[in-house]
């Protein structure tokens, strides 16, 4: 082998050293944009350089799926294999690039110029079926696959409100036109304890798929003692069938932004982080962009800074304690709680952690003031609410709705079943939901009426199956999405997934073996009830729930 | 301070501070554990000593969690049962216990059959035999992290070892899998010291079971040219 | 899975940490070691020696039959030129095997025949030159019941205190500076409460490698504790890493560097005056002897920057618990009683003495070299530390021993270096060597090598044939820690448990059954039977010598069955003394010493412009006696010489690369190892590999005191050498930690 010249990557290293430890994850992407790949003698000079032990450095170039310790190509296509774009033939762009480069999935071609891969869900659900080339999405593919777009992804947007989305569906927003932070001037005015109370008042909760309530966290952070709080934005927004993060950061960075001051304010945090999912990176100049803008504006600067950490393909990150060990520069592992984040979070440090959707409503609340706010939705789920509508429907799409929308009342508003077809089914909360049926419909998508249903609202996601669809490969896809994406820290999950997918692809291929069934069912219930973290605890929510539905799917045929 | 709380239908006094393992195991009650070990960090991860808290959504790991005023706590419901029994049986379909009687013996206990996943995937791996003093099999090795601990902030400060690949396909590895006398290693076999399964073995142990016989061990790694005295 | 007969429970042989190991056995071979993680030293933890390094006890070569040479069987005389035995001549030259008599050829015989010639051959040589021709070396490696009888057969039956070992070696500057300074030798607290420490210093050890267990534990006081931990090491060792402060001073400037810390702490009013003035004296004279060690002064001396020296004296100075942990960087000098004496003043100054998490701490390398000392083998002193020139104790031990009224030497002994410069006619001309390798441990070895061919007899009671042992006459197999009981006593002053594993190999002997032979045939030689002989099992032994030492009089077997007692133990109810001085010092006051400093004996110049450091490796043993007989040599099969980077570059060496280095008393041929673990114009060599003995370089100047040679530091040049002048060029490893 050649020998690496390591210049350049001192170079571009040499900004994360200060960071120490939670500079890995900067320096690898900056290593693997240098390289291509990151070999032994790279891995090994960003170890020595950031002082971390190399079993370490290698452990987490193993654990993200996007960080390569083989050499890959220049140029890498990840098509997106998961549900929404398996209903739009993603199977089929897959397989068409493959053979037009003469390479098989996650192969790279013999002059290294290009890799093609199967990924998890890209978040561009609603333009299925797409692919990230690089740094840029590739959409608008036409169905033989000979047209398509690549840059930005568009943002498809519409709903029976235009609240939290009021700037978005024409590209990023300036800060000109955003205007100033009139909802953290108004905090400020209020001080620190009445915004607090202000967010309990006004009901919100977190909309990131855990549903817990947002003034609740922010009064523990602020309580607890610590030399540094920590306000972080987990916009590693990656429930398959869930775009809505997506596009409020690139077309309103500015409200998530804003939202983030209000918390740091509230809480008496001094340090942000915005940690996005590697699935986005079109977005990260945007971020950037917006970051400086409120630099200028003074609303970021000594008093409250925001970095920005980008993930590098790990569904787990998107768990709270494992996106903090991802910004310390770890594996991705999700801690055990107790202790919670409010007390210790991010470097063991008192820290707030929203999603974006719920970080966009502080703005909103504030101004609003809580009763103003508690105009939209229900009692119990107040507030507007974003849905992510994809799959078999006429327009899918981002829709805002006050919260007590039926499902019924969202699929009219993304135009019914695709091609007047009959609903089969829809997944609801993503791979970590449930399936609901036509017999749901008229269910009002709130926290309150869903769970009262035994259905979860999860992140939002709406993704919609016709008459023709067949669920045993939607199974299938979903065990094979857990097993990739367990982290293997704890037994259940770690096993069970495997186990999972293992028993799905025989549903799938009709393969079902005696006692298939029950099998299924207490490794899901396992998982459930045992597993550390919500990934585990979730990773059979949506087959245990077919299984109720569709009991026949998993019968032995004789 | 202590705690008076409910424990399988039976009183129970804590001391402030102590987990469920340890009043149960003050009490009589015995609570399975496997990554759970007096000299690491407790990671709760294996999930076998987990119980049902009442309220609680879910099981509770009872290596790490603190016991508390009222609660009530049962050690062996349907669902611990359930836990349990799957996880040892998907155990015993992921690796090769042949080397951990405790786990043997729990799997009788429980009922757990090492046949419940057919046609499941394994574990398996090569021995590792690169070094003079013990080898590595991780066809035997359950993830309890117990090595990784040791080798890092729990004992040894070393940082030889640590995890490649993620979910099912986790192993235990070195920088960019180098043999272990090129990496940091210090070869103290903490980590030997605490493997439950006997993936990590003294090497002498390892040619034991291979069949060598302590005369034939003896002369080995006895060549290395030196000088001697008459 | 193997399932074990048994699983003995004993204590490591290794290092002072004194680890409690559990040997697994399987037909009398143990095949797998083991700690209990409520072991109180270690809890659980080992090194990769006590962990896999048991496997000499299996070693071929291991001797198991008593030897004689060939001219004793034969009943010829002594053949001329002892040197012969090693092939080497006294001018360091190979000698062809064909000029070697084969009146010198190892015979095997039977115990009796083996004994029956030390004991006509020692008697002959006392009846005819008296006390003063006889001498002994006990062995820090062997247990306090073996040195206990070994310096009582001298003393009882030859009347002489030429008994000493290896602690002459290593730390005899610390010891002498501590009698001085407090009135006693020992350290003042345990390892296990550096947890405790706020700050402590490390100085002059390399901890990881030396004391590993005791670096774990320093280890978790930084990372779990909050600790903050001052290196001072001329090597970027280890423990930097996780240090606050690295004090990088060139070797054997330590006297300015500590007297400076003291100069800050006192000009800074950082004084513990309470404690001065409660439990010192002399201090005012001391003040006037710190006067010149400015932070400056020192920085010109050491090249340590004045103000991490003032950093460093302040952070020692304001902790709440601080402590000083040192090794043989301090002691390995030709002022290391001085040395040592710096340290002190810094507890004494700051008051970090006599309470748990403090205290003064020298770090005692061999496993039982506590033990060897508190047993007696030591020319100055009876068990106990009892001087031998005082009549009061003479009498003492006199009592014990059943010996006349003034039978006992009043006259001080010879050390250890000293005994070997005497080996001539008029001087010493029988030396027993129990365990120990001063062909490997000395300084100076070429001169060493010709001072063995002076003596006129030599026993070697070992395991192995070392290289000290290729010189001897009659060789008695004796049994290594696996196959005997007793005890050791640890860095600690922990006393814990020794215990045969299985029966020894062979017709092998537990040292202190050979000692109680061949003492019975010296008796009835000289026509005496005082001293009791008959003991049937070790803890008689250290019961007798509890009776008189009262530091060990309440040890008792069952006691320490299952924890080790740490000394004093004067009552059998007492349950031992972790810390020391808390009320007092044994001499009363603590007592400053105002110093002066004095450089190293021979420094770098035009012609030799490096200085060489000694030390040893985490893998290895001393003399290596243990570890190259062992698959621990396959893991640091070679010596090599560290040198730094910038130093590289401009005599043309890379890493890996032959280099000659040279003093002016030898040299030796090694591999360069090119890291900045060792600082510019340094050079650093392990001392375990006779193959390139770093002790043919070191310099054999003494401590005027403590009579310990200045291994730390030497004038050495550095040439490029060829691959054919290594001694196993074929050996390159390719290690991680190197």
């Amino acid at each position: 082998m050649s020998e690496i010249d390591l210049a350049p990557l001192k170079t571009a290293i040499a900004p994360y050293l200060s960071l120490g430890r939670s500079g890995l994850l900067p320096a690898l992407h900056a290593a693997q944009k240098l390289y291509n790949w990151l070999p032994e003698e790279v891995a090994s000079e960003i170890a020595k350089s950031l002082r971390i032990p190399l079993a370490d450095v290698h452990g987490v170039i193993e654990f993200y799926s996007m960080f390569y310790n083989k050499p890959v190509g220049k140029k890498i296509i990840r098509v997106c294999t998961d549900q929404a774009c398996a209903l739009k033939n993603a199977d089929g762009l897959l397989s068409h690039l493959c053979a037009h480069h003469g390479i098989q999935p996650h192969q790279t071609t013999d002059d290294l110029s290009l890799t093609i891969e199967s990924s998890p869900c890209l978040g561009i659900c609603e333009q299925a079926p797409v692919a990230l080339v690089d740094d840029q999405a590739e959409t608008n593919i036409s169905p033989d696959f000979q047209q398509y777009e690549l840059g930005v992804p568009r943002s498809i947007v519409d709903g029976t409100l235009r609240i939290l989305t009021i700037n978005c569906g024409n590209g990023p927003t300036r800060l000109k036109k955003y205007g100033e932070y009139a909802g953290l001037k108004k905090a400020k005015a209020m001080g620190r304890l009445d915004v607090i109370e202000e967010v309990k008042a006004s009901g919100l909760i977190g909309r990131g798929g855990a549903a817990f309530p947002t003034g609740i966290k922010g009064e523990g952070a602020e309580r607890a003692i610590g030399d540094q709080k920590y306000v972080v934005c987990n916009a590693d927004e990656s429930e398959p069938g869930t775009f809505k993060d997506r596009v409020l950061l690139n077309d309103d960075p500015h409200r998530v932004i804003e939202g983030m001051c209000i918390t740091a304010y509230a809480v008496g945090a001094t340090k942000g982080y915005i940690y996005i999912r590697g699935e986005y990176p079109y977005i990260v100049p945007v971020l950037e962009n917006a970051l400086t803008e409120a630099r200028e504006a003074g609303y970021l600067g000594e008093h409250f800074d925001i970095e920005i950490r980008v993930g590098a393909g790990a569904y787990i990150c998107g768990e709270e304690t494992a996106l903090f060990e991802s910004i310390e520069g770890k594996r991705g592992f999700p801690r055990v709680k107790p202790p919670f984040p409010t007390t210790h979070g991010l470097f063991g440090e008192p820290t707030v952690i929203n999603n974006v959707e719920t970080l966009c409503n502080l703005p909103l609340i504030i101004l609003e003031g809580a009763q103003g706010y508690r105009n939209y939705g229900t009692e119990k789920s107040p507030g507007p609410k974003l849905f992510c509508v994809s799959g078999d429907v006429a327009k899918p799409g981002l829709y805002e709705v006050s919260f007590g929308a039926t499902m019924r009342e969202l699929l009219d508003l993304a135009g019914g079943v695709a091609d007047g077809k009959k609903l089969k089914a829809v997944l609801l909360g993503g791979a970590a939901g449930a399936f609901a049926t036509a017999e749901h419909l008229d269910i009002k998508l709130t926290f309150e009426d869903l769970r009262a249903a035994g259905l979860p609202l999860g992140s939002g996601v709406v993704m919609v199956f016709d008459e023709t669809r067949d669920m045993r490969d939607v199974l299938k896809r979903l065990g094979h999405f857990f097993a990739h994406e367990s982290c293997g820290k704890c037994y259940p999950c770690q096993m069970g997934t495997q186990r999972q997918m293992e028993i799905l692809d025989r549903v799938a291929e009709g393969r079902v073996i005696d006692g298939d069934f029950v099998r299924l069912q207490d490794v899901g219930w396992t998982m459930t009830d045992a597993s550390i973290c919500g990934l585990g605890q979730t990773a059979a929510s949506a087959v245990l729930s077919a299984m109720k539905l569709w009991p026949e799917l998993f019968e032995v045929k004789s | 301070m202590t705690v008076t709380f409910m424990m399988d239908g039976k009183e129970v006094t804590a001391q402030d501070g102590q987990t469920l393992l340890d009043v149960a195991r003050e009490n009589g009650i015995d609570i399975p554990t496997i990554c759970f070990h007096e000299a690491t960090t407790a990671n709760a991860l294996c999930r076998i000593c987990v119980v049902e808290v009442e309220g609680m959504r879910v099981l509770q790991p009872s290596c790490i969690v603190k016991a508390g005023a009222n609660m009530k706590v049962q050690t062996r419901s349907e669902k611990v049962i359930r836990a349990r029994k799957t996880i040892l049986e998907m155990l015993a379909s992921t690796m090769d216990l042949s080397d951990a009687p405790e786990i043997l013996t729990m799997m009788d206990e429980y009922g757990a059959s090492d046949e419940r996943f057919p046609d499941a995937v394994r574990r398996e791996s090569e021995v590792k035999d690169d070094n003079p003093m013990y080898i590595r099999d991780y066809s035997k090795c359950l993830l309890c992290w117990r090595c990784v601990q040791v080798c890092a902030d729990d004992a040894q400060y070393t940082y030889a070892i640590n995890f490649e690949g993620r979910g099912f396909e986790t192993q235990i590895g070195t920088f960019f899998e180098k043999p272990i006398p090129e990496t940091t290693c210090v070869m103290c076999g903490q980590c030997v010291g605490v493997c439950p399964t006997g993936a990590l073995k003294p090497k002498r142990e390892f040619l034991l079971e291979q069949g060598k016989t302590p005369a034939e061990i003896s002369v080995m790694n006895t060549g290395r040219k030196q000088r001697k005295p008459r | 899975m193997i399932k074990p007969d048994r699983i003995t429970t004993t204590t490591c042989p290794y290092c002072g940490v004194g680890c409690t190991l559990q040997l697994h056995v399987k037909d009398d071979f143990i095949y797998k070691v083991t700690s209990p993680f409520d072991a109180p030293v270690n809890q659980g933890n080992l090194c990769v020696k006590g962990r896999f390094g048991y496997d000499f006890v299996y070693h071929p070569k291991r001797v198991t039959t008593p030897l004689v040479r060939r001219y004793l069987l034969e009943g010829k005389p002594k053949p001329e030129g002892r040197e012969q035995v090693y092939a080497v001549s006294v001018d360091g030259k190979p000698i062809p095997d064909s000029q070697v008599s084969n009146d010198w050829d190892w015979v095997e015989t039977d115990w009796d025949t083996a004994l029956n010639f030390v004991a006509d051959n020692l008697v002959r040589i006392y009846q005819r030159d008296g006390s003063d021709a006889m001498a002994v070396y006990c062995c820090a490696k062997a247990t306090n019941e073996d040195n206990y009888l070994l310096q009582k057969m001298y003393r009882a039956l030859f009347r002489t205190n030429n008994v000493d070992h290896c602690t002459r070696l290593c730390h005899a500057g610390s010891v002498v500076a501590l009698q001085q300074a407090v009135g006693s030798s020992a350290m003042s607290n345990t390892a296990g409460q550096v947890i405790m420490n706020d700050v402590f210093i490390v100085t002059g050890s390399n901890t990881s490698e030396n004391h590993p267990i005791i670096a774990l534990q320093m280890k978790e006081a930084v990372q779990k504790h909050g600790a903050k931990m001052i290196v001072v090491d001329p090597r970027r060792i280890d423990l930097v890493d996780m240090a606050e402060m690295w004090l990088p001073l060139k070797p054997g400037t330590n006297v300015p560097v500590f007297s400076a810390m003291a100069h800050v702490i006192v000009k800074e009013n950082l004084v513990n005056w309470d404690f001065v003035k409660n439990r010192t004296e002399n201090f005012d004279e001391f003040i006037e002897s710190l006067e010149k060690f400015t932070p400056e002064y020192a920085e010109e001396i050491s090249g340590v920057p004045a103000e991490d020296i003032r950093k460093s004296a302040r952070m020692y100075a304001k902790a709440k618990n601080g402590a000083i942990y040192w090794g043989m960087g301090i002691s390995q000098l030709s002022h290391g009683t001085a040395s040592a004496l710096a340290l002190i003043h810094l507890a004494f100054l700051t008051g970090h003495v006599g309470r748990d998490g403090t205290g003064l701490n020298p770090l005692r390398g061999q496993n039982n070299v506590q033990g060897a000392s508190d047993m007696g083998s030591m020319p100055f002193h009876y068990p106990g530390y009892m001087r031998v020139d005082n009549p009061e104790n003479r009498a003492k031990w006199e009592k014990a021993w059943n010996i006349e009224e003034g039978g006992l030497s009043l006259k001080l002994g010879l050390t250890t270096t000293e005994i070997l410069s005497n080996a001539h006619e008029g001087g010493i001309r029988a030396l027993y060597i129990m365990g120990e390798n001063p062909m490997m441990s000395e300084p100076n070895l070429n001169e060493t090598r010709r001072h063995m061919t002076h003596l006129e007899f030599l026993v070697a009671q070992d395991i192995f044939i070392n290289e000290s042992g290729a010189f001897a006459d009659v060789f008695l197999p004796a049994t290594p820690f696996a196959e005997k009981d007793g005890t050791f006593s640890n860095t600690d002053r922990r006393v814990q448990r020794v215990r045969a594993a299985h029966k020894p190999r062979g017709q092998a002997r537990p040292d202190w059954q050979i000692i109680c032979d061949l003492a019975l045939r010296i008796e009835s030689r000289l026509g005496v039977s005082t001293s009791y002989w008959a003991y049937s099992n070790p803890e008689e032994i250290l019961r007798e010598m509890g009776s008189v030492n009262s530091d060990y009089a309440g040890i008792t077997y069952e006691r320490i069955d299952k924890v080790g007692l740490i000394y004093p133990v004067p009552t059998l109810d007492h349950p031992g003394t972790p810390t020391l001085f808390t009320e007092s010092f044994p001499r009363g006051r603590g007592k400053f010493h105002p110093l002066d400093y004095v450089p190293v004996r021979e420094e770098p110049d035009d012609e030799y412009p490096f200085i060489l450091t000694t030390g040893r490796l985490l893998e290895h043993w001393h003399g290596g006696t243990m570890t190259r007989n062992s698959a621990l040599n396959e893991i640091y099969p070679e010596a090599r010489v560290e040198i730094h980077p910038a130093d590289a570059e401009i005599h043309g060496i890379r890493n890996n690369d032959p280099v000659k280095v040279q003093s002016r008393r030898g040299e030796i041929v090694v591999r360069a190892t090119v890291t900045e673990k060792t600082t510019v114009g340094v050079v650093f060599l392990p001392w375990h590999f006779h193959e390139a003995a770093a002790n043919l370089l070191t310099n054999d100047a003494l401590d005027p005191q403590a009579k310990i040679p200045e291994f730390k530091a030497c004038a050495v040049q550095v040439f490029p050498a060829r691959e054919s002048d290594l001694p196993n060029p074929e050996v390159i490893l390719d290690r991680g930690r190197y």
